[in-house]
């Protein structure tokens, strides 16, 4: 099939930004052309979401001479040189995207369970019911009502477990009856994915009032959780029940024969396919206006997580409501005031496609999106952890308790040491003045341990790659590799195992065998950092010697050797410590900051 | 991205105002075309349902499930079947135990009906009566559309400002000057008894003071340029983290037209307010910044003015994106707040402070200066 595909459009119908990215031959190769970008109008006064896509799709024709658009849409398959597409493919979170409610019997298992099947779908999931989560059940229905999800996934029960309370949640959604979001003359689709026993039950009370499908039990036993089934019929209802009942989606959908998915589980399979391509663990991230979308790809296992009020832009305060200002104040090299900070983050939340035109705006936002990715983070690990509630060799696996900023948590599993790759995509991180930024941003987000290579996407096109790669996943991948990754470098930050450490003290070394066989060596000082040059295709053999209490992945004081890549940025050894502690004195603080920025050339005058 | 750029807020002095009114769940509309109404008018009315009660009756009872059904026959000791109305006390199960020794009792927690009973989960629902919603026509004018079941559309002519942020839902009150010029501060002095029913034009920033004392007196509403966050979060009692707003529960609107900290109100948005002074304004505070913008709003209805009177430019130019010589505002640092007037919109991207390639457009301001700003840091001003 790549033997006729030629020419390549594939849009995306953001909240804000409909984006459009053209892809073409070129010789053997398939390359990134062109993007072209326009208001999306799927709300009021336009509510027709293609005007948006092709006020997109034009800014591309006038870009590259190539002729898209005809009278009756997309002109496919492509003609001559500069006319035509083959494939069209498309990505939505237009209105909010798919905006879900789960249910579950047990609120850390099946309830759990339903949760990330519904996050893997690409949903915002709005509320989780569960029979045990502690509310009213008046409370409940009313919520169920009032919310109005485009769809509900319902789990519970093990198969051949309980029935009662499925039935009883049932009974709750029925009462309810809530209505659809968009096309309140259709029925509210509901995926069924609990005890294959309730079935008979559960078509008797909710068969005729929605558009109920049923699909194997998410949880068929407490050990295995089966997601991909529900998964599936999720995206399907997305495009029959959901996605046709928006404004100008019929026209959209009569453009394109694949069907549209949305945004986030566009990202999500791109990381997917690239963790799966390498065989490495993967931390990515999607940071947004609205939201921040977190997968991970760690021993297999896909999660992803959507923290659906942190955001860069409309959903900037709330950063700030959560995390504090102390916290945002705490990553600025210049003082300020609190209220002043204060003030521009809430004329930012109401003008929220503003972009910041001086440098201390930027680091200002910059410092918001630290604490961002830190915060969804926290809430990504809370939902990857192990299933918990079985027995395993004749003991019951409860899962460990860990408290992170005094609210106590499951333990996650994903462990820093073992993370390979971290990514970045979305506006601030794409679009970061310089590479080193959105790398520094990531490595304070995430708080990278061990040996680290981190990319971001070069222009936004990691969901239109994700939707290409159902129809042609080689040219996905390969577009992905050339002209969308960035490496931007790898980050060595060894583990404190000890507390016994003190500012300037040698942690550790690095050994850096050059690609032109040059040998560099840097002692690893506590709270510095220091950046090495390394071209993005190159590769360094690095042989890390960490001082006892100090661990990069091979235990604590153990030597690791490992070849690294270089990237945009290069290596940069991060010595500042994990966890990361800035100095409770703000001149102290400020000092640091400014040294750091200064050793990688972060921001213009540093130095 | 010729198109792209922020369309700004609507400042009108003679715009045909058109609200769609609708219930949240279908019911009887008792208006019809032609129809004049008032603000106060009732459009249409239905019956929300009513709030629900459940009770854990199997477990009241003490039923154990049939382990091959996993039912109860719960339903086998209903003194009611579903659809039965209830009273509050009224007994409506009974189990009677050991020859009728014993007896487990059900009783209604609340008036209403009996909506269903369950045998496999074993609990019953209740329901208290419907609700009764009105809907009131919120402006004054002629309805031009039913919409069969859910509500109407009504037109009137009048002058239309929308603010960038606002607290609490729609409100009506003679507007009132409060202070004497856009720059100068509200404060609790300005604030007084006469300002009882009245909708506050006040001028770069409301204090605390101000707006506790308004809400004191009874005022209906404050119209002013900035505000600072401490102040809303303290008026509040928490901080707004999602610029979805309306349903905050404080006695008066409070609609903010320039943004957060002091700055002037406009000088024209002061004026327009000013002259209409004493005359009724309709308000609502509601703001929703994600997925289909909502502003808050201030509408001053002319009866005096046939609807051909009123003229819209803005919606052209809407169409027609940015042009050199139209009036801007600049909305972000370092010039945050300046109008003045597009000079040129260079094609190639150009690189500000931050180091950022941006499409900007140059623009002279008000006080003379010549500045250079991203294109989405301007907004249009429409009038």
């Amino acid at each position: 099939m790549s033997e006729n595909i030629k020419v390549i459009l594939a849009t995306d119908c953001g909240s804000t930004t409909s984006k459009a990215r053209f892809f073409r031959k070129v010789g053997k190769e398939y390359r990134f052309i062109a993007a072209g970008e326009a208001p999306t109008t799927v709300e009021a006064p336009y509510e027709n979401v293609t005007l948006g896509v092709s006020n997109a799709i034009r800014e591309v024709e006038e870009l590259t001479g190539h002729k898209i658009l005809g009278s009756k849409g997309i002109i496919s398959p492509s003609k001559r040189d500069n006319e035509g597409v083959d494939v069209y493919v498309t990505t939505s979170s237009a209105g909010g995207g798919l905006q879900m409610m789960v249910t579950g019997v047990m609120t850390n298992m099946t309830a759990e369970s339903a949760n990330r099947a519904a996050l893997g779908a690409g949903a915002i999931v709005m509320d989780v019911i569960a029979v045990d989560d502690g509310r009213q059940p008046w409370d409940e229905i009313e919520r169920i009502r009032f919310l109005r999800p485009d769809m509900i996934l319902s789990s519970g029960g093990t198969d051949g477990g309980t029935v009662s309370h499925i039935v009883k949640i049932a009974e709750f959604i029925r009462t309810a009856d809530p209505h659809p979001r968009l096309g309140t003359e259709f029925k509210l689709p509901i995926v069924y994915s609990g005890n294959k026993v309730a079935r008979p039950e559960i078509k008797k009370l909710l068969g005729e009032k929605f558009a109920l499908t049923i699909t194997d039990n998410l949880r068929p036993k407490i050990e295995i959780e089966n997601t991909e089934p529900a998964r599936n019929a999720i995206h399907e209802l997305f495009m029959e029940h959901v996605m046709s009942h928006a404004p100008g989606y019929d026209k959209l959908m009569k453009w394109t024969p694949i069907p549209i998915m949305p945004t986030p589980a566009g990202e999500g399979r791109m990381f997917r396919t690239y963790a799966e391509g390498n065989n490495v663990n993967l931390v990515g991230v999607g940071l947004g206006g609205a939201t921040t979308n977190i997968y991970s790809i760690y021993d297999e296992k896909f999660v992803r997580s959507v923290s659906a009020n942190l955001g860069m832009s409309y959903s900037i305060c709330n950063v700030l409501k959560e995390t504090g200002i102390k916290n945002i104040i705490r990553w600025l090299t210049f003082k300020v005031n609190e209220t002043d900070v204060l003030n521009r983050l809430y004329n930012k939340m109401i003008r929220p496609t503003t972009i910041p035109q001086t440098l201390e705006e930027l680091m200002i936002e910059h410092a918001v999106a630290r604490e961002a990715l830190r915060l969804g983070f926290q809430h990504h690990k809370s939902l990857a952890r192990p299933l918990v509630g079985y027995f395993k060799a004749g003991e019951l696996v409860l899962g460990v308790q860990t408290k992170v900023e005094g609210i106590s948590r499951y333990a996650t599993y994903i462990d820093m040491l073992k993370v390979d790759v971290l990514g970045g995509t979305g506006g601030l991180l794409s679009q970061g003045p310089r590479r080193v930024q959105s790398m520094i941003i990531l490595m304070d987000g995430f708080q990278v341990e061990g040996t680290t290579l981190l990319f971001q996407d070069s222009v936004f096109m990691m969901p239109h790659l994700g939707v290409l790669s159902t129809v042609n996943p080689k040219i996905a991948l390969e577009i992905f590799e050339k002209d969308c990754l960035v490496k931007l470098g790898t980050c060595i930050a060894p583990r404190e195992i000890t507390d016994q450490v003190e500012e300037g003290q040698k942690i550790g070394t690095v050994t850096l065998t050059m690609p032109n066989g040059e040998t560099i060596e840097e002692p690893l000082i506590h709270v510095t950092l220091k950046r090495i040059p390394l071209e993005e295709s190159a590769m360094a053999k690095a042989r890390i010697n960490p001082e006892r209490g100090f661990d990069v992945g091979a235990g604590s004081g153990r030597v690791l050797e490992k070849q690294v890549h270089g990237g945009v940025v290069g290596i940069i050894l991060d010595a500042r410590g994990r966890p990361l502690r800035l100095p409770e004195n703000d001149d102290e603080r400020r000092r640091k900051l400014t040294e750091w920025f200064t050793e990688l050339q972060a921001y213009p005058g540093y130095p | 991205m010729a198109l792209a750029y922020t369309p700004g807020l609507k400042r009108k002095e003679m715009y045909i105002v058109r609200k769609t009114r609708r219930l949240p769940i279908q019911g009887e509309v008792l208006v019809k075309e032609g129809d004049k109404v008032d603000h106060n008018t009732i459009l249409a009315t239905t019956q929300a349902p009513g709030r629900v009660e459940t009770v854990n009756a199997a477990e009241r009872l003490l039923l154990v499930p049939d382990p091959n059904t996993h039912s109860v026959e719960l339903k086998k000791y209903m003194f009611k079947k579903e659809g039965d109305p209830v009273k509050k006390g009224e007994q409506i199960a009974l189990k009677k135990e050991l020859f009728g020794l014993f007896k487990r009792t059900i009783t209604s927690p609340i008036d209403g009906k009996l909506e269903y009973i369950s045998n496999m989960s074993g609990q019953i629902i209740l329901r208290e009566p419907p609700i009764k919603i009105d809907l009131d026509s919120y402006i004054p004018g002629t309805i031009v559309k039913i919409l069969s079941k859910e509500g109407a559309i009504i037109e009137c002519v009048g002058a239309f400002i929308q603010g960038i942020f606002g607290l609490g839902g729609e409100t009506h009150g003679e507007l009132m000057k409060a202070v004497n010029s856009p720059d100068e501060v509200l404060t609790a002095e300005h604030v007084s008894h006469e300002c009882k029913g009245k909708i506050l034009i006040g001028g770069s920033l409301a204090t605390e003071a101000a707006i506790r004392k308004a809400m004191e007196v009874g005022a209906k509403g404050i119209v002013v340029g900035g505000i600072e966050e401490s102040v809303l979060t303290k008026i509040l009692g928490f901080r707004v983290g999602v610029a979805i707003t309306g349903h905050e529960d404080i006695p008066l609107t409070l609609i903010v037209t320039e943004g957060f900290s002091k700055m002037s109100i406009s000088d024209k948005t002061f004026q327009l307010l000013t002259k209409s002074e004493g005359q009724l304004a309709c308000l609502n505070g509601a703001t929703q910044i994600r997925a289909g913008v909502i502003r808050p709003e201030i509408i001053i209805p002319r009866d005096d003015v046939p609807t051909s009177k009123a003229i819209d430019k803005g919606e052209e130019q809407l169409s027609k994106g940015m042009e050199s010589g139209l009036p801007i505002r600049i909305i972000r640092e370092p010039y945050f707040g300046a109008l003045g007037h597009v000079v040129s919109l260079p094609i190639e991207l150009q690189i500000v402070e931050t180091e950022s390639k941006v499409r900007i457009l140059e623009a002279k301001l008000d006080d003379g200066r010549k500045v250079i700003v991203p294109r989405a840091n301007v907004e249009l001003i429409e009038e």
